[in-house]
């Protein structure tokens, strides 16, 4: 073996990689800069929310002509006035507790009508189950603007109008579907041969999915409550077309449209609710994107 | 390892008794199903037949009375401009606010896929308009675009880019251009996760092989990443087309359908004319002109996943 | 008459026939290996035993009663160690045991016995406590065969138990496995694509191809007399050497037993062959020789001897050399039908 000369670098070499250097310095800037760019637009309105919640009426009112006001900051010591407001001057917690209650019983009623519905979809029903299984998720993009106008008609006959019950009945028609193709994913995860093998450890298949399915399903289930819940809290045109009182409403419903005095709207407490309803939904969304993401493009990526 | 003790002597219960119900996987697969099954009919395809109906017929809220009409819904809202107005502009928030979604989600899929500092607070931040409810977004839009205090006015004037002022609600393009972009800032997030979700399912080493080909970005980007994206960006965009030819909430709490009427889509003339108006028959003929958008995307959805099995 | 017997069984999924009338006897007591490359068949035929899968058409038996579809696997008194070994991941070691037990609606202080017996004989009973995920594949494997013998069942079924071990672990498992089926003397059938775990374990094997049993009877009479082409061919590594030799017969020999004719005394009653040798590859216990027949013989037909490192002489690569065969050793076979023609069998 020879002894191998010492490496070294031709200038021209020197001066392209430099050139290489700061070329991707720029690019990561740019690439900053454009990912900075794109959260500030989603993120612009969260601000205004914040903003608009804590300024005081003096600094909120401000004609926008005014360009010696600053609006983007807080020009005054923020306060907590529009949030007292919103908790105690308003229906707000009132629309939290009908929202909840409606949440609770529609997600029960989910569940009852999914859990099952999706089991059979992903195991017992073969080839013909997973083109139904297509079909329920097709139903999730039937949209409320289609059909608000006949069940208008149905909630009358119902007799149900102005009622929660009328939101119980309906909102599964969207929960249903949606959550039976997650939970559809979710089942089709567990390993087939253990379920085989607590069919030979002497089950059936009835007891196989209450000894080991279920337990196994667990986050699958608490995935499943979550976005249903969220969905109920976000719905607006069923609450909008069958409730009409306002201390039936939902939330998302209320803060809207009921939150005005004559045709002028409390803003700072407006905003206020805005930010508070959507924070939590926003952490679990978070919390639980991943499955949700992989349940919903469990068609699209792997059929 | 293995040791031979004496088994304890447990007898074996006794076994060989026949399948139950429990045992029959056909039968509990069909059990387990029904509930689901018919509440979905039910509830959707039965309403969405009632829909088609309703459309034929002179229906009214508050009445139960129901006359065979044939097309004179569907003539009556042909012939009235408010209606060819409404089904232009579905059509035109639509396309528009879903073609700006491809493009901001791909660039912004892009962009957070390369490795940087901060990446998971930066996607819970981009989730955040998706998980607010959009009746309180359009509140917290609604509040930006004010004719007397928006801050986009204040901007705008203070960087010398607008003299005089801008109306947003006031004017029918500005009306337009601000719902397009409340479709678009609660989209595009969405969209982009989704993407996102899909470049991570395209495999490391196809990438990286294009990297060590030497492809430029451009390249990489139309011949490699873009096809092998397809599948989920068309699933994002059918998304996204439903929800927003479908929604109601943005337009209604933005302008009521104004100025003048000029920003209804359908859904929102069908809540007026059927809800507020009473006029159930009119409302269903309007609400049914989404019916073929659906189908293409559901017919679409069907192709995607059934390619894909294929390919699989 | 079998212990576990399949008669005539078919097994179609559309236009595939992965199992195309299978007939089986299994003896009581016997272990018995299910051998073949993957798609053969063979994991299908031990499900629908398993009652898992339900026969297209055919019939299957266990200690003479016939078990059809109306018996379910938890009614057939058998137990099954899958490949994954699907341990309940919820469960502890001392639940997954105990949880066939339940089934059968035994006892807390029956169950706790069973479990404590089972777990002994595999020697881990100081893992009760741990949940799968803690545990390591050797001793995951432990717990799934401690968990299949304690419902006494009557029938065991393997399925490539121990593909998931690493090659180490794997020649000690099968030993142990081995040791353990012969105390417990229970019927067990067993899946595998590794023909060197079939020869190792089984009692008797039975090769399968293309949804068919190609031969059964014992490792070595399989071995040493394979029925067709593809048996010879499927067992063997490397396999058995086949060459055309004229329009009505192929001959068939192992490449242990084709050596250096030197190597054999003058007046054995041996074959020989013009052998080209193409390439020498030293494996320390052994040398393999590649090359091509020469004299009549088609010479792309590659031909390999298998020399054990007793035999020292040298071999030189691109030379012709004098090679042998035992004419006990030659077998031939039909081109045609590939089936064996020479009439002796074990």
């Amino acid at each position: 073996m020879t002894a191998m000369a010492p490496m070294t670098l031709t200038p021209q070499a020197v001066a392209r990689r430099r050139k290489r250097r700061v070329l991707r310095g720029v690019k990561r800037i740019g690439l900053y800069l454009a990912a900075f760019a794109f959260t500030a637009f989603a993120v612009f309105p969260f601000y205004w929310m914040l903003l608009t919640s804590f300024k005081t009426n003096r600094d909120l009112y401000v004609g926008a002509t005014d360009l010696s006001h600053i609006p983007w900051i807080f020009n005054e010591t923020p306060t907590l006035q529009h949030v007292k407001l919103l908790l105690f001057g308003t229906p707000y917690l009132i629309w939290v507790r009908n929202t909840v209650l409606v949440g609770a019983v529609v997600v029960l009623i989910t569940l009852v009508f999914a859990v099952p519905a999706g089991y059979a979809l992903a195991r017992l029903t073969g080839r013909w189950g997973e083109r139904l299984g297509i079909g329920i998720f097709l139903t999730y993009l039937v949209p409320p603007t289609l059909l608000f106008i006949p069940f208008a008609r149905v909630i009358a006959v119902l007799g149900l109008q102005n009622s929660p019950w009328a939101l119980v009945l309906v909102y599964p028609t969207f929960t249903i579907p949606f959550c039976t193709w997650l939970l559809m994913g979710f089942f089709r995860s567990i390993p087939r041969d253990i379920e085989e093998q607590g069919m030979i450890d002497g089950y059936s298949r009835w007891s196989v999915i209450r000894k080991i399915v279920l337990p196994l399903a667990v986050s699958g289930i608490l995935t499943a409550v979550i976005f249903a819940f969220t969905l109920v809290l976000q719905e607006f045109v069923y609450a909008l077309t069958f409730i009409s009182s306002v201390g039936k409403m939902t939330v998302s419903l209320g803060v809207p449209v009921a939150l005005v005095r004559g045709d002028v709207f409390y803003w700072g407490s407006l905003m206020a609710a805005a930010l508070i309803t959507s924070i939590p939904i926003a952490i679990i969304y978070n919390l639980f994107i991943d499955r949700f993401i992989a349940g919903l493009t469990a068609g699209a990526v792997k059929g | 390892m293995l040791r031979r003790d004496a088994h304890p002597g447990v007898a074996p219960a006794a076994i060989f008794r026949r399948r139950t119900l429990a045992d029959r996987e056909d039968l509990l697969g069909r059990i387990l199903l029904a509930p689901a099954l018919i509440y979905v009919i039910l509830l959707v395809a039965a309403p969405l037949a009632l829909a088609i109906l309703l459309s034929f017929s002179a229906s009214f809220a508050g009445s139960l009375e129901f006359h065979w009409t044939g097309l004179r819904n569907f003539a009556t809202i042909i012939q009235d401009p408010q209606f060819r107005l409404a089904l232009r502009n579905t059509a035109l928030f639509t396309v528009v606010s879903q073609a700006l979604v491809i493009v901001l989600a791909v660039t912004a899929a892009h962009v957070l896929d390369a490795a940087f500092a901060g990446k998971r607070v930066v996607r819970f931040l981009l989730l955040l308009p998706w998980a607010v409810p959009v009746s309180l977004a359009a509140m917290a839009w609604t509040w930006i675009f004010d004719s007397t205090f928006s801050v986009i006015n204040w901007t705008l004037r203070v960087a010398g880019l607008l003299d005089g002022w801008l109306y947003w609600f006031g004017d029918p393009t500005l009306a337009m251009i601000a719902i397009i972009t409340v479709h678009v800032w609660r989209m595009f997030p969405f969209a982009t996760v989704i993407v996102l979700a899909g470049m991570t399912a395209v495999p490391l080493d196809i990438r990286e092989a294009a990297v060590i080909d030497g492809a430029s970005f451009w390249r990489r980007l139309f011949q490699v990443n873009l096809p092998l994206l397809l599948p989920i960006i068309t699933v994002s965009v059918l998304f996204g087309v439903v929800f927003t030819s479908t929604d109601l909430g943005v337009v209604w709490l933005l302008t009521r359908g104004g100025p003048y009427n000029s920003t209804h889509v359908l859904s929102t003339l069908a809540f007026q004319r059927g809800i507020l108006g009473a006029n159930l028959g009119q409302g269903a003929a309007i609400a049914i002109f989404l019916l073929p958008v659906l189908m293409l995307a559901a017919v679409g959805m069907l192709r995607v996943a059934r390619r894909t099995e294929v390919g699989a | 008459m079998g212990y576990v017997e399949a008669r005539n069984l078919h097994k179609h999924f559309g236009e595939v026939r992965a199992v195309d009338g299978v007939d089986l006897d299994v003896k009581e007591g016997e272990l018995l290996v299910l051998l073949g490359p993957s798609g053969c068949g063979k994991t299908t035929l031990m499900r629908m035993i398993a009652g898992l899968e339900q026969p297209t058409s055919g019939e299957i038996s266990i200690a003479g009663e016939l078990v059809d579809e109306d018996v379910p696997p938890r009614a057939r008194g058998i137990a099954m160690v899958f490949q994954s070994y699907a341990l309940y991941p919820h469960k502890t070691a001392f639940q997954n045991i105990a949880f066939p037990l339940e089934a059968i609606g035994k006892s807390a202080g029956e169950i706790k016995r069973s479990v404590d017996w089972g777990a002994g004989m595999f020697g881990i009973r100081h893992l009760l406590g741990r949940r799968p995920r803690q545990l390591s594949g050797g001793e995951r494997q432990r717990v799934a065969l401690a968990r299949s013998v304690v419902r006494e069942p009557r029938v065991f079924l393997f399925d490539e138990p121990l593909s998931n071990l690493d090659a180490q672990l794997r020649a000690v498992a099968r030993f142990e496995l081995k040791q353990f089926q012969r105390q417990i003397g229970t019927t067990t059938i067993y899946v595998t694509h590794d023909q060197i775990e079939a020869m190792g374990l089984g009692d008797r094997i039975a090769v399968m191809n293309k949804g068919k049993v190609r031969q059964i009877g014992m490792p070595q009479e399989v071995y040493n007399y394979p029925v067709d082409t593809f048996v010879a061919t499927f067992l063997g590594s490397p396999p058995m050497n086949l060459v055309q030799r004229d329009v009505h017969t192929i001959v068939g020999f192992r490449p242990e037993t084709f050596l250096p004719k030197s190597a054999f005394p003058a007046e054995a009653p041996v074959e020989t062959f013009q052998f080209r040798v193409r390439e020498v590859e030293h494996l320390g216990s052994d040398r393999l020789i590649y090359g091509s027949l020469e004299g009549g013989f088609r010479s792309d037909a590659t031909v390999i001897s298998d020399i054990p490192s007793t035999i020292t002489m040298p071999i030189v690569e691109g030379e012709l050399h004098d090679f042998a065969v035992p004419r006990a050793n030659l077998r031939t076979f039909d081109p045609q039908t590939g089936l064996r023609r020479d009439g002796r069998a074990a």
